[in-house]
């Protein structure tokens, strides 16, 4: 695993949130939910702590964070980059807008720009099949997207 | 407040009908005549769409511009802004409707609230540019009842969104709702259960299973812990109905719940929901809080001794995790493996306790069945296939939305009447029904009436009913690889055959689209599809091969010029593809060399430029800033 070093501060705050749940492994899917909300992402050493919390190996802890994808082991972009992959906005070309991404950002998908700024990845359906095809940067949504749109898109983004 | 009795709430019913009455006669009056203020309307609504797909064009700014609008006339008191779920016709989003004189608005930003405001919540005349302008022809449309869209379509398990507001309670109990379970509870449970399989219901989560058998099974295991799971986790990428109605009806999929553990003899109600779904987890968190706090959960519920309360669980983002023993694994907070039926989850689910798994869409038809009668539902659809489906309409369609229509209803009337044919005039080439697990049906299959049974047949499924469009541009070997990309992506791993084997299937393909195909590959991959099918251990692995097989049985010839020939009749295969630009066309403007990323054009200004073929990427640029259609691509 990663040596992501993590504050005793956050560790704590996971200590909490384990407690919240008494402890209970058959609640080890919402502990990460709220520990991914509190810090971000979910390193190592926080795994580590919610194993010891619940009584269980980390390594059950670590099967259950790669299983799914919408837990990360590395931290997010200050901007996290998202383009749907979703059948509807494959067949209207999300292929190269998510291309364009790439190149303009200069990362791959699941990477973070070295500044901290944009991470990339793909989803698969936000549901907005109408506004194929769909990114999403933070909490806004960009439809009817054209590979040609995307610099001036992240250009807002930078400050 | 809470309601003790199956009385009080009837009461609660007829005051809440007063509230909504003016919708009411809205939806059901014909008069094409404008509503105003200053024409003597009493009082106004304002609709705004506040489902996902609106919302991400800013309908919670228009809802806001309105607010400020009626303030700035100070006439907010008199007409009311209300946020309801999906209207369905995604595509002309954000819809805004306005009641008395049901007109509806397309494609409304928040600088139209103005126009909107003065014109005609004030002056009674309509905004004639908002209006939906009918392709064919040409004319304006107010009312959507008479758009070609909604026409054909029957919304029954979509009954309330985009009318109700989701989030108060009073007004799903304005529609009969909780009257099917105060009903219900009089009843003996057994004569319930029995209703809901006459009814014919079927799941709508893809397999078809009919639910009154479902529940029977479950109510046959006795446990002092029992539970009834809602699978909210709608993994299939481009269909987005279940996600439509938990966030337009969120208490119709309670109602349901309940009635199901009153049938089974349960007291748990799970809801299991994608955690990409904030909205929907949010209308759930309120409208459950909001039926606890009338009484309608909780204990001794409406005085009939019945007990029932509902908790959220939420997943992670696995599309595994819709299959019932991962999707149960996965509550249990382990990670989402499927696991061998038998046992089946309704003698040991969740905890090893018995357990009811059905889907979001399944249920929300559950209640109106009852209300209406099991005669009713039955006498909507087919022989085998009763009531009516939700579609998720995407892709290269010109009316991108949801619909609900009756079973039975033709692959064409869908594309053609409902959804308003291929976009910009383009060929139809297919469409691909169930999601990764479904298949491509062509021209030759628009005729058959869609049920489960004949959708299977025709070498695809239901699924949870995504249904996506294809035009002459889209290439259905590249179609197959992009699903089989996602189920190798998602294969839990815990079987070969689905782990393995998929990923072999995708190494042929990724061969086939990049030119490298050899002639013995076709078979291969009907070799491995067809074991694939045979031996993999849930119903993710088992249907996985089927977009692969459709493919080949519709789309043969197009697998075997990518082989053979290597061309790739809709040019999408990067790798079969050469740019040229034609000397006689090319004006020499240098627009395409400007655009191309990779600098491989080159020239003189005003000669013809060329194409390095060696430094050409095939990103398809220089096509795309060409003005003189010079650029050839074959």
């Amino acid at each position: 695993m990663s040596e992501i070093k993590v504050s005793c501060e956050a560790l704590r705050k996971v200590e909490e949130i384990c407690q919240q749940f008494n402890n209970d492994p058959g609640e080890l899917i919402s502990i990460l939910h709220a520990c991914q909300n509190q810090l971000g992402y979910l390193p190592e050493a926080v795994q580590r702590v919610i194993a010891r919390q619940l009584g269980i190996p980390a390594s059950k802890v670590y099967g259950v964070v790669t299983f799914y994808s919408f837990f990360s082991m590395v931290p997010k972009g200050k901007y996290p980059v998202s383009v749907c992959l979703g059948t509807a906005c494959y067949v209207r070309g999300s292929d190269k807008v998510l291309e364009e991404f790439k190149r303009v950002l200069g990362i791959e998908v699941g990477e973070t720009t070295p500044d901290g700024k944009f991470s990339l990845d793909c989803l698969r359906c936000v549901g907005a099949c109408g506004l194929a095809p769909v990114a999403t940067i933070g909490e806004k949504v960009y439809g009817r997207l054209n590979p040609s749109d995307i610099k001036k898109i992240v250009a807002e983004f930078e400050d | 407040m809470k309601i003790v009795s199956a009385e009080a709430l009837e009461a609660l019913r007829q005051e809440a009908v007063k509230a909504l009455s003016i919708r009411e006669e809205s939806n059901r009056s014909d008069s094409a005549a404008a509503s105003g203020l200053e024409k003597g309307t009493p009082h106004m609504q304002i609709l705004c769409c506040g489902g996902t797909g609106c919302k991400a064009s800013e309908s919670a700014k228009i809802v806001q511009e309105f607010h400020n609008a009626l303030e700035a006339h100070g006439i907010a008191d008199r007409v009311e802004v209300v946020v309801p779920g999906c209207f369905g016709f995604c595509e002309k989003g954000p819809i805004v409707k306005i009641i008395p004189d049901n007109t509806f608005y397309t494609s409304v930003r928040p600088s139209d609230v103005g126009e909107i405001v003065t014109s005609h919540i004030i002056g009674g005349e309509k905004v004639e540019r908002l209006l939906y302008q009918d392709p064919g022809t040409g004319a304006h449309i107010s009312d959507s009842k008479h758009m070609n869209f909604y026409r054909k379509q029957m919304r029954v398990a979509l009954r309330n969104c985009g009318f109700i507001n989701p989030e108060d309670i009073r007004e799903y109990i304005a529609r009969d709702g909780y009257k099917a379970l105060a009903d219900s509870l009089k009843r003996d449970s057994l004569a319930v259960l029995a209703d809901i399989k006459a009814s014919g219901l079927r799941g709508r989560g893809g397999a078809g299973f009919p639910t009154g058998v479902k529940w029977e099974i479950a109510r046959k295991f006795d446990a002092p812990d029992k539970y009834v799971v809602c699978n909210a986790d709608e993994g299939d990428p481009g269909a987005f109905m279940d996600r439509s109605i938990m966030e337009g009806d969120p208490n119709s999929v309670i109602e349901a719940m309940m009635i199901c553990g009153y049938c089974i003899n349960a007291h748990h109600g799970l809801i299991y929901i994608r955690a990409e779904y904030p909205l929907a987890v949010e209308r759930l968190k309120i409208a459950i809080a909001q039926a606890r706090e009338y009484g309608l959960l909780g204990e001794n519920i409406l005085g009939s001794g019945f007990d029932f309360d509902i908790q959220i669980r939420y997943g992670a983002g696995a599309f595994v995790c819709g299959e019932e023993t991962a999707l149960i694994h996965s509550m249990e907070g382990k990670r989402g493996e499927p696991t061998l039926k038998p046992p089946f989850p309704a003698e040991a689910g969740y905890f090893g306790r018995p357990t009811n798994v059905n889907n979001v869409e399944t249920l929300a038809n559950v209640p109106v069945i009852l209300t209406k009668g099991p005669q009713w539902f039955a006498s909507i659809g087919t022989e085998k296939s009763k009531g009516t489906k939700v579609f998720a309409l995407a892709g290269k369609i010109n009316n991108v939305g949801l619909i609900e229509v009756p079973m039975g209803t033709t692959l064409r009337e869908i594309i053609y009447d409902i959804g308003g044919g291929v976009k910009n005039g383009k060929k139809f080439k297919a469409v691909q029904t169930g999601g990764p697990s479904g298949g491509c049906l062509t021209e030759k299959h628009l005729d058959i009436p869609i049920d489960y049974e004949s959708l299977a047949a025709a070498g695809s499924m239901m699924g949870s009913g995504g249904m996506i469009v294809m035009d002459e541009d889209d290439c259905m070997v590249s179609v197959a690889k992009f699903f089989l990309e996602f189920t190798v992506g998602e294969s839990c791993g815990k079987c070969t055959p689905c782990r393995i084997g998929n990923k072999r299937m995708l190494e042929i393909l990724d061969r086939i689209t990049e030119g490298r195909g050899k002639e013995e590959d076709i078979e291969k991959l009907e070799t491995l599809a067809k074991v694939i099918k045979d031996t993999a251990l849930c119903g993710l692995g088992q249907t996985s091969p089927n977009p692969v097989l459709s493919t080949l049985a519709n789309f043969r010839e197009e697998y075997e010029e990518h082989v053979r020939d290597h061309v790739c009749r809709a040019h999408k295969c990067k790798a079969l593809l050469t740019y040229s630009i034609d000397p006689v066309l090319c004006k020499g403007c240098s627009a395409c060399a400007r655009g191309c990323p990779a600098e491989a054009i080159v020239g003189e200004v005003r000669k013809p430029f060329v194409i390095n073929p060696e430094k050409c990427i095939r990103c398809g640029m220089c096509l795309s800033r060409c003005k003189f259609g010079a650029i050839n691509v074959i």
